[in-house]
């Protein structure tokens, strides 16, 4: 069982560290000699994180706005083993591809790109889903709390205020339970605790590179960077509906979602982090 | 002797062979046999020595002592199935960690020019 059975931490890349790194110089090289190469040295280096699973319906068009948006920032595409065309079609635009051999979920997924950023350098890494719910136009906003408040991560909230939107009942009271009680544990208000659009700082990327929940991530995140001790803001932004694909919620998940997070934060707050 | 001691022996000497014979032919690693061996030679003891079956019975309050050998069997097997959720979780997080290597590694070497760009037959394969 090599490093012991509960306190677990990447063996290979503690290996590939200690032959040389090969994989943060290599990439780090090819970021340096080829993209950007106009950054001015005090600006952050933005990375946007696209998690994706089976989104060829969406993934071009999310591709598409963030380029728009966020002309500057860098892209990381992390394909989770699609079967489909998502990590072909993800080539086709000029961004970094990262692509899972196998499907690993959502946290493994998210855990990708910041091992990215981290390797990179980047100070600043934004997840955008790979479905098109989160709005490019907003990415902005998110960095722009991180900065000004100097918060270790700045997440997207539906709730804030003015934002139209409305989930169903059960969809609600689930949320309005873990927001509660994450607000409890935190001591401050968190009014969207499953919203996994949200921008995380140099520190938050380094902790999250590794360790970072399994499935169901986002509720997690926010008990475990506390616990850490770092700061969560949250900035008002507006989701639209998907325009393609389909969830990966179903009723059923929606019931598992609720025990294992609930679990997940009972342990986390009886887990000793290093 | 009871038959069902002789059950019972015979049962926990044909586990303790089969599994000895696993882990010399090398379907089955030393240290997950080990609870194995320890459930068989444990069941072998118990039927063997009726009257310390009895005895720990008299102990427990359990009136029909041979029930004792099911729950004696019944323990061991929770602790070896628990023993392997612990190893299933082990090993998924070492896969993890793999893939997630492999995804950077194959993008450094990518960004090194030492590999073309994906095909479209390298991809995911849904069969696992």
């Amino acid at each position: 069982m090599g490093s012991g059975p509960w306190g677990f931490e990447s063996p290979l890349r503690h290996h590939l560290q200690r032959q040389g790194s090969l994989p943060a110089h290599l990439a780090l090289a090819g970021h340096a000699l080829k993209k950007r190469p106009d950054m001015s040295e005090s600006k952050p280096k933005i990375l946007i994180i696209i998690p994706a699973f089976n989104e060829e319906a969406n993934i071009t068009g999310v591709i598409r706005a963030v380029k728009t948006h966020q002309p500057n920032a860098h892209i990381a595409v992390v394909n989770d083993g699609s079967w489909d065309r998502t990590g072909e079609l993800a080539e086709l635009h000029d961004v970094t591809v990262l692509s899972h051999l196998l499907n690993m979920g959502i946290g493994a997924t998210m855990q990708t790109g910041f091992k990215y950023a981290a390797a990179c350098g980047f100070d600043i890494a934004v997840q955008v889903d790979g479905d098109g719910q989160h709005p490019a136009s907003q990415i902005q906003d998110l960095i722009d709390v991180l900065q000004k408040t100097d918060a270790d991560m700045v997440v997207g909230s539906r709730f804030v205020s003015k934002s139209g939107y409305r989930p169903s009942m059960a969809r609600g009271a689930g949320m309005a339970v873990f927001s509660h009680l994450v607000s409890i544990i935190i001591g401050e208000k968190v009014t969207d605790t499953t919203s996994g659009f949200r921008a995380s700082g140099r520190r938050c990327i380094e902790f999250f590179s590794s360790h970072y929940p399994d499935d169901y991530p986002e509720v997690e995140a926010l008990v475990l960077l506390h616990k850490k001790g770092y700061s969560i803001k949250e900035a008002p932004v507006q989701m639209s509906p998907r325009t393609g694909g389909r969830s990966s919620i179903t009723p059923l998940r929606s019931i598992y979602y609720m025990v294992k997070v609930l679990l997940a934060i009972f342990i986390d707050l009886m887990k000793k982090l290093d | 002797m009871y038959l069902y001691q002789i059950l019972a022996i015979v049962g926990a000497v044909v586990l303790f062979i089969f599994v000895v014979d696993f882990v010399r032919r090398g379907l089955l690693k030393e240290k997950y046999s080990v609870l194995w061996l320890a459930s068989a030679l444990a069941i072998l003891v118990l039927a063997l020595k009726k009257r310390l079956l009895d005895t720990i019975a008299g102990y427990l309050g359990v009136s029909y002592a041979p029930s004792l050998l099911f729950l004696v069997a019944f323990l061991f097997i929770m602790l070896i199935i628990l023993h392997f959720s612990v190893v299933i979780s082990i090993f998924h997080d070492k896969n993890k960690v793999l893939i997630q290597e492999i995804a950077l590694l194959k993008n450094a070497l990518k960004e090194a020019g030492l590999l073309p760009p994906v095909s479209g037959k390298d991809k995911g394969d849904k069969s696992t």
